[in-house]
Parts: C-alpha cells; sequence; structure tokens
C-alpha cells in the first residue's frame, strides 16, 4: 500500500487540482482530503455521502451559575485568559485542558466533549473518497486529518486497492505534521515566486525532520523561469527528485468552475499532457 | 486600530495586500506577520532586523528525587504529555499545552517549568514601518502561542496591520481575534468562494467588521459577487488579472513600486475600512 500526500508550505500552488487530474489518471485507489481546515477537493469530486459521522474531539469549560462561588481559583489557574471577571467561559479562548475542572472547590465547572466537526466516507466517479469538515473556528485539526487518513487505509486494505492519494493542508504545522506522518512519499507543488521557494525549503525540512521522501514540482513554472530554475537546482541540491513542471493556464480555473479535473476537461492540452508526464514520473518513482 | 488581513484558501493574495497597504501608508504603521508556519511578508519589505527574540513554550520538568510517583499530573494531562508508567513518570514536552496543571497539582513540588523552542520573533524597520513577524520552528506544531506572542507586540498608538495564516481553525482564530476590521482576500473561483464562506463564518463567531478583495478579480465566475451582495459584504478593492502584477510578486517586488497608481487605491482602501470599522453595523 502507497500513499503519495501533496503538500506545499504555501497555499493556493495548486494542491487540490494537481491531486483532482491525478485521480483521474491513477488505477484503484482511495483518495483522501486531509485539508480538513478548507477542504476543497469535494467541489471537484462530487462525491455521494454513503456514511457521516461526527468528529468528537476535545473539551469545554462550562461554569455553572448555580453552583459558582465566585472564588476566582479558576481565572488565577487559566493560563488561557478564557474565563471573564463575570465567570463565563470564553469558548474560543478555553484549550480544553480542564485545570480549572480539577481545582474548582464546588464542582461548578462542566466539561462537555466538543463535536468539533463531520467526516465522510463517499462514492465519486474515481472512486472511494474520506474527507471530513472542520468547524468554524475549532481546534484538534490534528486528530481529524490523522483519522480520515486512517479511515483512507483501511478502505484500501479492505477493497484491495494499492495507492492512497491525500490533499494535504498548506503550512508546516500541526495539521501538515499530521498528513505526512507514515505516509510514502510527499509530493511537494511549488510555484516560481519568491515565497514559493522558501515555503517550499521550510516544507522540504518538515519532510526531512519526519524522514518521509520528498518529490519536488513547479506549477506555472513559466511565470518566472529564471526562479524556476532556481527552485530546481535547490531541489538538486538536496538530492530531490523534480518530476516536471507545469505552465500557468488559464484551464486550472476554467476546470474548477466546471467541477471537472483538468484531465477530464482538456486531457490534451499542455497542462494536461505536463501533468500526465509528472504522473508517469509519480508511478516509476513511487513503484505503483 | 488592528486590521486583519485573512483568506481562508491560501495563496489569494493576503500578504501582497498587508505589504501594499504597509508601504503605501509608510510611517506610522506597524506590520505583524503572523502567518508563522509559512511568514512572507518579509520577502517583500526587506525590514532591517535588529532583534531577533526565542520563543518557548512552558513544559514540566520532573524532579525524580522530590516525585513519590502519586500520579496526581497523569491524571490531571488530558493531553498526555506527562504519563505515570510504573515506577517512572515520563514527559512528553511536544505534546504539551502549557496549561500548568501538572505543576498546580503536584503535592511534592516536584514539577518546575522546562521549555520547548517555539520558534523565533523577530523585529526591524523599513520605510517608517515597524516590522515583527514570528517563524515557527519546523517541525513544531502548535503556532497559536507563537501568534499570540507575536500579537502581544501591537502597539495601540499605531496602526497595525496583521497578515493573517490561511484556513479557519486555530492559527487564523489566534490572528483575528479582538481586531477592529478584517479584510478578507479571496479570488472569483469555486475554491475561493467555498474558503471564503468559512472564513466569514469564522469572522462572525468573533464579532468583527469585514469586507472583501477580490483578487484576479476578472478571472472565474460571478459567484463570489452574487455571494457577497447576498451577505451584504462590502467589496473593498478588485486587482484585476495582470501578468506585471503577477512577475512582479513572484520577484518579491511590491506592486505599489512598480505600478505606483496603486498607492491612492491602497490609501482609499484604507480610509474605507476605518468607515466601515467606526460603522459596526457594516458588514457583520
Amino acid at each position: 500500500m502507497k500513499e503519495l500526500v501533496i503538500i506545499s508550505g504555501k497555499g493556493g500552488t495548486g494542491k487540490t487540482s494537481l491531486l483532482a487530474a491525478f485521480a483521474s489518471l491513477a488505477e484503484k485507489k482511495v483518495l483522501c482530503d486531509a485539508d480538513v481546515d478548507a477542504a476543497d477537493l469535494h467541489l471537484i469530486m462530487k462525491p455521494r455521502i454513503r456514511k457521516r459521522h461526527d468528529f468528537q474531539s476535545g473539551h469545554t469549560a462550562c461554569i455553572n451559575r448555580d453552583k459558582c462561588i465566585q472564588c476566582g481559583l479558576c481565572r488565577d489557574l487559566c493560563k488561557f485568559e478564557a474565563i471573564s471577571e463575570h465567570f463565563e467561559v470564553d469558548p474560543v479562548s478555553c484549550e480544553g485542558c480542564g485545570v480549572c475542572v480539577y481545582f474548582c472547590p464546588e464542582k461548578a465547572i462542566d466539561f462537555p466533549v466538543n463535536t468539533c466537526g463531520e467526516w465522510y466516507i463517499s462514492d465519486t466517479r474515481f472512486g472511494p473518497m474520506v474527507h471530513a469538515r472542520l468547524g468554524i473556528a475549532e481546534e484538534n485539526s490534528g486528530k481529524l486529518v490523522s483519522l480520515v487518513r486512517r479511515e483512507a487505509r483501511k478502505i484500501a486494505e479492505e477493497k484491495n486497492l494499492g495507492l492512497i492519494l491525500t490533499d494535504g493542508p498548506p503550512g508546516v504545522g500541526c495539521p501538515v505534521i499530521a498528513s505526512i506522518g507514515g505516509a510514502s512519499a510527499v509530493l511537494i507543488v511549488t510555484e516560481p515566486t519568491v515565497s514559493g521557494k522558501h515555503d517550499m525549503q521550510r516544507v522540504i525540512q518538515l519532510a526531512d525532520f519526519f524522514n518521509i521522501p520528498a518529490l519536488v514540482c513547479i506549477n506555472k513554472f513559466d511565470l518566472n523561469t529564471e526562479m524556476s530554475r532556481e527552485i530546481e537546482d535547490f531541489a538538486e541540491e538536496k538530492k530531490l527528485t523534480c518530476v516536471g513542471h507545469i505552465p500557468f493556464d488559464p484551464v486550472f480555473i476554467q476546470s474548477m468552475v466546471k467541477e471537472k479535473t483538468v484531465i477530464e476537461y482538456e486531457p490534451d492540452g499542455e497542462a494536461g499532457q505536463a501533468l500526465k508526464k509528472i504522473w508517469d514520473g509519480l508511478v516509476k518513482k513511487l513503484g505503483l | 486600530m488592528i486590521i486583519s488581513i485573512a483568506s481562508g484558501k491560501g495563496g489569494t493574495g493576503k500578504t501582497t495586500v498587508a505589504t501594499n497597504l504597509a508601504l503605501s501608508i509608510g510611517t506610522g504603521v506597524q506590520l505583524l506577520d503572523c502567518d508563522v508556519e509559512e511568514p512572507n511578508a518579509y520577502l517583500f519589505l526587506h525590514p532591517k532586523f535588529d532583534e531577533t527574540l526565542l520563543v518557548t513554550a512552558s513544559v514540566p520538568e520532573v524532579d525524580k528525587d522530590k516525585c513519590d510517583l502519586c500520579g496526581k499530573c497523569d491524571e490531571i494531562c488530558r493531553f498526555r504529555a506527562i504519563v505515570r508508567i510504573g515506577e517512572t513518570v515520563l514527559t512528553f514536552p511536544e505534546l504539551c499545552h502549557s496549561c500548568g496543571g501538572c505543576m498546580a497539582v503536584c503535592p511534592r513540588g516536584a514539577i518546575t517549568e522546562g521549555a520547548r523552542e517555539l520558534g523565533i520573533i523577530q523585529k526591524g524597520f523599513c520605510n517608517g514601518i515597524e516590522f515583527i513577524h514570528g517563524k515557527l520552528r519546523v517541525g513544531e506544531a502548535m503556532s497559536p502561542p507563537l501568534i499570540r506572542k507575536v500579537r502581544s507586540f501591537t502597539r495601540p498608538d499605531k496602526l497595525t496591520i496583521i497578515d493573517a495564516p490561511p484556513g479557519t481553525s486555530c492559527p487564523v482564530i489566534a490572528a483575528m481575534k479582538d481586531t477592529d476590521f478584517v479584510v478578507l482576500v479571496t479570488e472569483p473561483t469555486p475554491f475561493g468562494l467555498h474558503d471564503l464562506e468559512l472564513a466569514v463564518g469564522a469572522v462572525r463567531v468573533l464579532d468583527i467588521p469585514c469586507g472583501l478583495i477580490i483578487n484576479r478579480s476578472d478571472m472565474g465566475d460571478h459567484k463570489v459577487r452574487s455571494y457577497a451582495d447576498e451577505q451584504g459584504l462590502p467589496i473593498l478593492m478588485e486587482i484585476p488579472f495582470d501578468k506585471r502584477i503577477a512577475v512582479a510578486y513572484s520577484r518579491g517586488e511590491m506592486i505599489v513600486k512598480v505600478m505606483p497608481e496603486w498607492k491612492e487605491k491602497f490609501l482609499a482602501l484604507l480610509q474605507n475600512i476605518k468607515r466601515l470599522a467606526n460603522n459596526p453595523g457594516a458588514g457583520v
């Protein structure tokens, strides 16, 4: 079983569009959207949800006014300044550590579990897909990422599908760390801009930190060919394979508007050809 | 006044808006880059940093001689960052949320404050702009404490612009919370719209007035505009797709330098924001 996770560091470099294109090209696979914070893959995949589950994780403190004697101990102990002078808990600031609950002499603080999102098992025209929706302003995205990846793996095993294609989140923090652990490889999609290069360097460092093999590809490479060359040189220096580059092409937005993958929308265009070449490279590299 | 620039979807142009707005205003403005996972604003403004601070999170350290293995620390910790196993207490600093529960509960005073490196904060100036950013240590999972630390340098006597991270979860909330106005930068595509809806939801949870900037406004479709209409969200600026802007961005150049006519537009944007921020009914 192989899992390829697409990440980028910088947002908006084309992770989801690339993953959707690969979904058109790959055989026997499970799709997994691990960008639970701003999940977009479903907008192209149009999944038919078969199973819907609540995602419960963490707790939020809630002071019971009838029992509270306003001694102030909870406020003194709270490191997150989540308790107001009127002894109300700000649920956005509450970290769910439960220190106030533990120490309250009147046992006046409830600590209900949070339902902070939903996750789904779906069918798509490209096979099964596991995805999720984290509630607005919720925490524990890392745990939800781990959960959708675990479920995708279960399905792949049950149905004997040899590949999981995972769409990762931007950045290098908690949800990214949760989305790359144990992956066969990460594909880093970058763009030839100062930010694209800078953020790619950080995410390469991250993959290295967790010992995950990294591959690089450059989207919109013709926007600044000099920068694209710098990125390729950097990848080479780090002994990373650059699996290809894709020209800047409005077809990415056009196909998205039509809810299609670039391969479905214009398979033989320049971008489509570039994507096929990159996919062939990935098949060889991953031994699919 | 604090203006935060956020987006939901990544790569829509937050940093472009934050840096060009700051540079158009110049002296007296403070720019805080709170996208600590991938801070980019300094690549465009090239501030001269004169101070670097190491930021740490408080984590437990157990004095084995004082510890009598009562297990209360294990019992209070919700994050499994301190665990009693047999005859020993183990700590997992990377899981610790720094709530201080273990230290407060230990009856023998055996737990003291250690430190886990979260990242660094750098401070400097460029063109009269006070520039501050945080850089999360690669491998560190928790960005909100570092974001809050960057924000602790907010100076109430200045106009503060915050470049927020993408998404809608805890890091963005840490960057937007208690700001006076949120500018949501979006693009007129299905992904842009979907993530914008999530971002508007987050802004409403925080109850902050907001407005939109539509970047690459002539690509994609019209659904973002219809959505803004329906929701009563003011469109503060539209930036059409222009290869000159894209190429300048790729090189780390500022729009207001390459195309000086944009300076007026960014200054008008500021006036618009000030007006809307003082008029709490607008854009909420």
